[in-house]
């Protein structure tokens, strides 16, 4: 009840100032940086980028989420991503008229059901196998690019359909479509983990998976459903991935993604040994890496150092997250004062 | 002994938590060569008090004088390099590692920059033999029983010099014989000078081995007296708060119950027939009817927690058939059993039972809410209103249902485990331990409990492995003994001697 939300709301805090100081210091030393103009009928502008740009970790985060939260780890997501992408151009093929050669909805269906498919055979590693996740993902994510290239004879295939263009690159009331994606993703994985007993399920799992079944909770399918959802978040995010460039590329679409959606999740406050888990935590994270990225590159930091900077903001938000920590910062100014 | 300047003087401790005053201006003295037990019950302050002297909790007022000199450790290593080790209730070492790495975890013997093996493997096996433990110290601890574990972890914080030895429950999971081979030891340390705080909810261990005895009573410091000195229905009393009679008259009960019970057996509700897994436990038969409590009494490693698991899904059957209620079940999973209407408290409350980091009422729900499906989401309300009333019926001292359940003491978290599975209304509740390591007064609560569940209709599997308590809450006693059943007792006939017997003659 009251305490409950207050508890995770208290959680988002560190991720929000951590955010709020990023946005603050852009106020001062970026110029324009706020600005936001409208042009066809379309917002423009920096924060509008930030967002748009975030859009496919967000996705692979809201899946991320959950398996972090069983103490897991997906680290196939980029290349499933890079499978979704693939598959998706196939369908629609590369024909320079613009016409697909299946209808668009099929295609779409299609590239999701094979990223699905890619989670559930994770899933099913981790929860019937039993190997550990790192490992287990490990194989498609080794795998997984593999596939991307068979798919797509090795090659970059360009894509002509016109509608497609929308994931990645189109506008719906003012605002890129891909955030509505977003949100949409977000609503539904918030309902159906929060307004049923999955997400405490998912969590009790991630605490003490022998306790969790010792309670008559199959542990066994929340992994498998975990993974099968991260699968089907990056099979929305390879949709998304490859419309904003109209083309796959299976060596490099996706490429690292698992790593930043993964920071995203982790700067997000949920804990990578699993148990409770923060969706909104997450999205903060993924704003926040982005927002560095645009700020790095508004700031005209030279390439070789613009990693190096990254590290440090990465560096102290994590330690903003860490409540020891804060205490120990917090002891340096009160500890005179404290009563005895 | 007294007369001299005690080694550990600690004055007006208090700590608070949220919520809860752990502790109010406790004194404590220890002296060197004696045992000194603190007794009290759960959240008397016991292991607060530990804590605060090993440095996991920092207190919030008062002093800590060592050898006369003010210390205040802020950590449990900054304690242990002042002279205090530690050993503690649940084994707290890393099941994966070896016994010798266990023993020597954080302080290995090194050669040449890297890990000295073989010494750490001669040192370790020095140590345990000194301890009259003979094993092989490069097997994985977990490879090694409860028992075995926890000597592991006594003589590890032997092996480093200490003033001040604390050992807090370190017998509860330990047989006669190995509790007396660490008396041996504890006798031996006090003789050489050695300080021990001995903290154990065995009212005849603390008699057998301590010399002076400090009792505690809801964070507030009852008493020090000599052991001698103290009769034992005194101690109760002073740890129970309680006037003499009332707790009579809650043994009595008890009794009055059992033969009631014994009068009128009824329709089974749980009927297993050679049930077995090869490697755990030999084909048994077992019967409980509606409204019995069947004890499973025998020695530590008899195989009462295997038949249990064996009986709740846990471990997988190679042979044999259930009937739940009648019915044939397939029992194939903690969940189908959970589905057939049976419930399971484990022995194991850390690992197996309770998840630290959820809120008591998210513990509390878990079960019935894993019995309705992740889909039909028991509304907030409703979840309170069920956690609000077992908290309240079991005497759950908590703040509140939104704390954490990690801040709760051992007989309150047990009291957790028990109201998840009330929770879900089974037919059958298997109770493995719900007693272990928990204080007097909880368990005359549990027990009484337990009573009243069975009087309710309830059929009830308890283990324990204080004979005292089966044969006191048992309407009948399967014996076991080298993981086989050897036996049953009904009616009169369930008595100590008669379970002892059946033990020492049974195969």
């Amino acid at each position: 009840m009251p305490s409950a939300r207050s508890l995770s709301r208290s959680r988002l805090i560190w991720p929000l100032i951590a955010l709020g100081c990023l946005l603050l210091f852009n106020v001062f030393f970026t110029p324009n940086f706020f600005h936001i103009e409208v042009k066809e009928g379309h917002l423009y502008g920096n924060l509008i980028d930030i967002i748009k740009n975030a859009a496919p970790i967000m996705l692979l985060a809201i899946g991320l989420t959950l398996v972090i939260a069983t103490k897991g780890i997906d680290i196939s997501v980029g290349s499933v991503v890079a499978i979704s992408a693939g598959t998706v151009a196939i369908l629609l093929g590369g024909d320079l008229g613009g016409v697909p050669r299946f209808p668009v909805a099929l295609a779409l269906i299609g590239a999701v059901l094979a990223s699905t498919a890619a989670g559930v055979w994770n899933g099913i590693l981790v929860s019937r196998i039993g190997l550990q996740p790192i490992i287990a993902t490990l194989i498609l994510f080794v795998a997984g690019r593999g596939i991307a290239m068979v798919l797509t004879n090795a090659m970059v295939i360009w894509i002509y359909v016109k509608p497609f263009a929308i994931f990645g690159q189109g506008y719906w009331l003012g605002l890129p479509f891909s955030i509505y994606m977003v949100a949409g993703l977000l609503l539904l994985t918030w309902l159906v983990t929060r307004r049923t007993a999955i997400g405490l399920f998912i969590e009790s799992v991630g605490i003490n998976p022998t306790a969790a079944r010792f309670s008559g909770i199959s542990a066994k399918n929340i992994l498998l459903g975990v993974y099968v959802f991260s699968g089907f978040c990056a099979g929305l995010s390879g949709l998304v991935v490859c419309s904003t460039v109209m083309s796959a590329d299976g060596n490099n679409a996706g490429n690292l993604y698992e790593l930043d959606a993964i920071l995203a999740v982790v700067l997000g406050g949920t804990s990578l040994n699993g148990g409770k888990f923060y969706l909104l935590g997450s999205m903060i994270g993924a704003l926040i890496i982005q927002t560095l990225t645009t700020t790095i590159y508004a700031f005209n930091v030279a390439p070789e150092i613009s990693q190096v900077v990254k590290a440090f903001v990465v560096y102290g938000v994590s330690l903003l997250q860490s409540e020891r920590f804060r205490r120990r910062i917090a002891g340096m100014f009160v500890r005179e004062r404290a009563p005895a | 002994m007294p007369g001299e300047a005690p080694v550990l003087e600690m004055r007006k401790i208090s700590k608070v938590f949220p919520g809860v005053r752990a502790l109010s201006g406790v004194d404590f003295r220890l002296f060197r060569g004696e045992v000194h037990a603190v007794m009290g019950q759960n959240g008397a302050g016991k292991s607060t008090l530990v804590k605060v002297l090993t440095g996991v909790h920092e207190h919030d007022a008062g002093e800590i004088l060592l050898e006369g000199k003010p210390i205040r450790p802020d950590s449990p290593f900054a304690a242990q390099k002042l002279g205090i080790s530690t050993v503690y209730q649940e084994v707290n070492l890393c099941p994966n590692l070896s016994v010798a790495e266990n023993m020597f975890i954080g302080r290995q013997p090194m050669r040449f920059g890297s890990i000295h093996w073989k010494e750490m493997n001669r040192r370790a096996e020095e140590a345990l033999r000194r301890l009259n433990i003979v094993i092989d110290v490069t097997q994985v601890l977990s490879s090694y029983s409860i028992a075995i574990q926890q000597m592991v972890a006594i003589a590890r914080v032997l092996d480093v010099s200490s003033k001040i030895l604390i050992l807090d429950e370190p017998t509860s999971s330990l047989d006669e014989t190995e509790v007396e081979r660490l008396f041996g030891l504890i006798r031996t340390l006090r003789d050489r000078g050695l300080a021990i705080l001995f903290i154990t909810h065995f009212l005849d261990q603390t008699y057998r081995i301590s010399d002076r005895i400090t009792v505690l009573k809801d964070g507030l410091f009852c008493g020090e007296y000599e052991t001698a000195e103290l009769p034992k229905l005194e101690l109760i009393a002073k740890m129970l708060g309680k006037e003499l009679s009332e707790f009579s008259y809650a043994t009595e009960q008890a009794g009055k119950k059992k033969e009631a019970a014994a009068a009128g057996a009824e329709a089974p509700v749980l009927r297993v027939r050679q049930l077995g897994l090869r490697g755990s436990i030999a084909p048994f038969d077992l019967d409980l009817s509606k409204g019995e409590i069947l004890g499973l009494a025998g020695l530590l490693g008899s195989g009462r927690t295997e038949m249990a698991k064996l009986i709740f899904g846990i471990d997988s059957a190679n042979q044999g058939d259930i009937e739940v209620q009648g019915k044939k079940a397939s029992i194939g999973s903690p969940r189908a059993a959970m589905m057939a209407g049976m419930g399971f408290c484990s022995e194991d409350r850390k690992n197996e039972g309770v998840l630290g980091e959820l809120t008591v009422r998210e513990n509390i729900i878990l079960a019935l809410q894993a019995r309705m499906g992740g889909l039909k989401f028991i509304p907030l309300k409703k979840q309170l209103e069920i956690a609000d009333k077992l908290i309240n019926s079991l005497k759950i001292k908590t703040p509140s249902a939104e704390n954490a359940a990690l801040q709760l003491s051992g007989g309150n978290l047990q009291k957790v485990m028990l109201a998840r599975w009330l929770a879900t209304h089974p037919a059958i509740l298997i109770l493995d331990e719900p007693t272990r390591g928990i204080d007097v007064g909880a368990k005359v609560e549990i027990m009484e409990l337990i009573l009243n569940l069975s009087r309710q209709g309830m059929g009830v599997i308890f283990i324990s492995s204080e004979f005292e308590e089966v044969v006191r809450c048992s309407d009948r006693v399967a014996v076991l003994k080298d993981h086989a059943k050897v036996g049953e007792l009904s009616g009169p006939e369930v008595d100590e001697n008669n379970i002892m017997r059946t033990i020492a003659e049974g195969r």
